[in-house]
């Protein structure tokens, strides 16, 4: 989706939206494809093949907005993602553990504003899904338009955890677009890590 | 001697998850307001359900209950999230939280300018409500 349609789709109020074509929708219909074959814990083709039809039906009867996919899918970058996202949501975890005991009601946070480098929904929900089990944050509000996040950060006690948060968060971001981001978003991305002392996620 | 270091591992996966789900009902007694408990809710959680799942992976010894436990974990992945963004937004617009736990609210400037464009197109309307409500 190019950045204009983008902005067309997020302001029509009009309820119509574009409609994915079925090369689109191949990702999500194996995916369906092999939830079916997981809830009959059995992988057999004739299985298989019932619940690639079920999913067709489904597709037609309850259309969904097209999802975006960059065409690029790095599998060992997925690897480390994947490695990284364990161990941070364990560290996470232990972390709300040692707040509720020991700071309880004196736990303080802050609400911060988070632009992000990509213009992709799919992989804007991707960064807000991924940074709500990991560093202690979630998504209070989403501006589609500018790709801007506002999230309420748990255990933040001054200015400088404000900026590690956001820091944090422009990681996992830039994580995710190593994985699966475009290859135009890969090269900025490479660009502006090259060109040091441009910062990004300012607020604006 | 496998079998016993597979149980071993089994079940401290399972003493840690149940830990974790602990930890998320202790957040939620402890926590300030309603923004910060819903931080209980999704992270040690869905470590908690991981290890019991993992526990139960390694203890049925089956390789047909692997998917299943993978959707299990993935769908909890995926929705966990979702519903907190959804929660957490509702009780900012209804005003659900304690500001003096707020050592920012980045959010507050874009909504009041929101607002006095509201009421710069639209003329102020009757009386507008600011008291935050504290549970």
């Amino acid at each position: 989706m190019t950045k204009e349609q983008r902005l067309k789709d997020a302001t029509d109020e009009s309820g119509a939206r574009q409609r994915a074509t079925l090369r689109q929708e191949l990702p999500l219909l194996a995916g369906m494809m092999l939830v079916w074959g997981a809830l009959w814990q059995d992988f057999a083709i004739g299985n298989l093949v019932f619940g690639l039809l079920i999913s067709l039906v489904l597709v037609r009867v309850f259309r969904l907005p097209p999802v975006i996919l960059s065409g690029r899918f790095n599998v060992w970058r997925a690897a480390v993602f994947a490695g990284a996202f364990l161990r941070d949501v364990t560290l996470a975890s232990f972390e709300v553990l040692y707040l509720a005991v020991f700071r309880g009601p004196r736990t303080t946070s802050a609400i911060i504003t988070v632009t992000l480098r990509t213009g992709s929904d799919l992989l804007v929900t991707f960064v807000g899904h991924v940074l709500t089990l990991v560093p202690g944050s979630y998504v209070v509000e989403v501006d589609r338009r500018t790709s801007t996040l506002y999230l309420h950060v748990l255990n933040v006690n001054d200015e400088a955890g404000v900026e590690k948060a956001r820091a944090s968060v422009m990681m996992i971001e830039e994580r995710l677009i190593r994985m699966m981001g475009t290859k135009e978003e890969l090269a900025e991305l490479n660009a502006e890590k090259s060109a040091p002392g441009k910062e990004h996620g300012e607020t604006p | 001697m496998l079998d016993t270091v597979i149980d071993i591992v089994a079940g401290t996966f399972m003493i840690v998850g149940c830990l974790m789900s602990l930890a998320a009902g202790i957040g939620m007694l402890r926590f300030p307001d309603l923004l910060s408990r819903l931080h209980a809710a999704t992270k040690p959680q869905v470590l908690g359900l991981f290890l019991l799942l993992a526990a139960l992976g390694l203890e049925l010894r089956s390789w047909a209950v692997l998917p299943v436990l993978l959707l299990a974990w993935l769908l909890q992945l995926l929705t966990a999230p979702v519903s907190a963004h959804m929660v957490g937004r509702a009780g900012y617009r209804t005003r659900h939280l304690k500001r003096e736990t707020l050592i920012a609210d980045e959010l507050a400037a874009v909504v009041e300018a929101a607002e006095q464009r509201e009421e710069a197109e639209h003329g102020r309307d009757g009386n507008r409500d600011r008291a935050d409500f504290i549970d």
